[in-house]
């Protein structure tokens, strides 16, 4: 029973990764960047919802309130100020700007706010349980924080099927020329995608800062587990990316239970096997084919 | 009266060559003229220009006399420029309806809904819901032509809408152009088919080498004398 306990868990914890990688597979699948501040920028959503209920004595929920319309608007800004420069000087000038990103963010939160580990209260649902059955117990915050991840990939994969902004999206993803020549504005569709993706990264920070302490430096860990989940769910699939959080959750909550100090180790290993697994899938397709092409 | 579209003095390079040079036109509205030319004679790169897919080196874009020149593309297609580029450059994993949807963004007031471009190409109506990459050739044809409907557009530019196309897909789009045209749409056509070219148009101009070498009405002009230009044996000779 314990395995299945750790499997539910895992299951669970995996939303939280979903719900993290799920801006990180939305700008990678609009513009073809891998934001490797992306943890960072849940790391600031969730100091600016600690800020919130520090001095305004509000739960962390309602602290939300302020934060996600906060985020949507820095990360407007970043494209059309920092982002949409780097994109025009080819694909690593982004690489190395995000990069550069996350280092200033570490930096000035460490400023602000000391390298102190600090945390997010998750109020009275934070101890609230229910039995499954005699051995299984689950938390309510837990079942929480899967249900918001869902409901945030089926919002952004409803707005991405059936919204003007979806067809705008998908269309400048495939081709940005072609969708300027039909009146789409490219870099404005690019700002509201790094916009979104930026808001699901707080959202996800303030998640995963009332599951767990965070420092300035935990950015690059966030990013790990996010960006391990993508590729683990296939790139640029939102569906993909929860099957991709769920595989890690459930690979670290497994690995845990064999020793503790498995927990990340195991999840790294189940990413490597995916990773191999399909970079080894993907030459026996592709390598024929290109041999028949040359025969 | 102030043309549709004039285009004045035109330079246009990619790099350091120059594929439009000095080149003029003049587009009233209702009018559908053909710019024939050579592969490489500088047609698309003016058509491109002139949606604002390429920005000019030198010269001036005028829409009803407004300098439209310095206007990024998807302004363009709001004040009535579209393009339905060559190879028709859908959007692959879109359906044929989301890809005349998309350009609702810019939709200037005007008849053209779905149901319009349904109605104007017949053949679209179960394809709706297919993505456009299974489409046919003629299907993406009529699919992109659509879209830049799609846009209550004033100009209609069209690239090479037969490249590719079997003969009788091409006759099927070509009947479908001749309705638009008789309905009074304004259309500045690139085309390698001189006879088809100078079958529908109302004037003809013949580029070489990023110039215009050849003008005039259809009725002024033979297929000898578009001929000649066309592979270069006649040299600029303007008709007013």
């Amino acid at each position: 029973m314990t395995w299945v306990n750790d499997v539910v868990h895992g299951i669970l914890l995996g939303g939280v990764y979903a719900l993290l990688a799920s801006g990180l597979a939305l700008m990678f699948g609009v513009m073809r960047i891998i934001n490797l501040a992306h943890g960072s920028l849940a790391l600031v959503g969730a100091y600016m919802a600690f800020l919130c209920t520090e001095h305004l004595h509000i739960s962390t929920y309602l602290a939300l309130a302020p934060v996600l319309p906060g985020a949507l608007i820095v990360g407007y800004l970043l494209q059309r100020t920092m982002l949409e420069r780097s994109l025009r000087a080819g694909p690593l000038v982004p690489l190395l700007t995000t990069f550069g990103l996350l280092i200033v963010i570490a930096n000035l939160l460490q400023y602000s706010f000391s390298p102190d580990v600090h945390s997010l209260g998750e109020g009275r649902i934070g101890l609230a349980t229910f039995d499954v059955s005699s051995t299984l117990t689950i938390a309510w915050f837990d079942v929480l924080t899967f249900g918001v991840a869902v409901v945030v990939l089926v919002g952004l994969q409803l707005v991405l099927r059936y919204s003007q902004l979806g067809r705008e999206l998908r269309a400048t993803a495939a081709d940005p020329d072609t969708a300027e020549l039909v009146g789409v504005n490219a870099r404005a569709v690019y700002a509201r995608a790094t916009a979104i993706a930026v808001a699901t990264a707080a959202l996800a920070g303030v998640f995963y800062g009332m599951r767990s302490g965070f420092d300035p430096n935990s950015g690059a860990n966030e990013l790990l587990y996010a960006f391990e989940a993508v590729v683990i769910g296939g790139i640029g699939s939102l569906w993909g990316t929860l099957w991709g959080g769920i595989v890690l959750g459930v690979a670290q909550a497994v690995g845990a239970q064999i020793n503790t100090e498995y927990f990340a180790l195991s999840g790294h290993v189940v990413f490597l096997v995916v990773l191999v697994g399909r970079v080894a899938l993907q030459s026996q397709l592709v390598v024929p084919r290109l041999r028949r092409a040359q025969a | 009266m102030t043309a549709l579209l004039a285009v004045e003095d035109l330079d246009v390079r990619h790099g350091l060559l120059q594929a439009v040079r000095q080149v003029s036109l003049e587009l009233a509205e209702g009018e559908t003229l053909a710019l024939v030319g050579a592969n490489g004679a500088g047609k698309t790169t003016l058509l491109r220009a002139i949606a604002g897919a390429h920005r000019p080196a030198g010269g001036r874009i005028l829409l009803e006399g407004h300098d439209i020149t310095n206007r990024q593309a998807h302004r363009r297609a709001k004040l009535g420029i579209a393009l339905v580029p060559e190879g028709r450059r859908l959007f692959p994993d879109l359906t044929v309806e989301e890809n005349l949807r998309v350009a609702g963004a810019a939709r200037r007031p005007g008849p053209w809904t779905v149901r319009e471009v349904v109605r104007a190409f017949p053949l679209l109506e179960p394809l709706l819901r297919k993505r456009a990459a299974s489409l046919s050739g003629g299907e993406q044809q009529a699919t992109a032509i659509g879209r830049a409907l799609m846009t209550n557009p004033r100009v209609l530019l069209l690239d090479e809408v037969s490249l590719g196309l079997a003969p009788i897909v091409v006759d099927d789009v070509y009947r479908s152009l001749t309705r638009l045209i008789e309905g009074g749409a304004t259309i500045l056509l690139v085309e390698q088919d001189l006879a088809r070219a100078m079958r529908v148009a109302d004037r003809v101009a013949c580029m070489l080498e990023g110039r215009v070498v050849l003008e005039g009405a259809r009725g002024e002009l033979t297929r000898e004398q578009v001929t000649e230009a066309y592979f270069g044996l006649r040299r600029r000779e303007a008709t007013a």
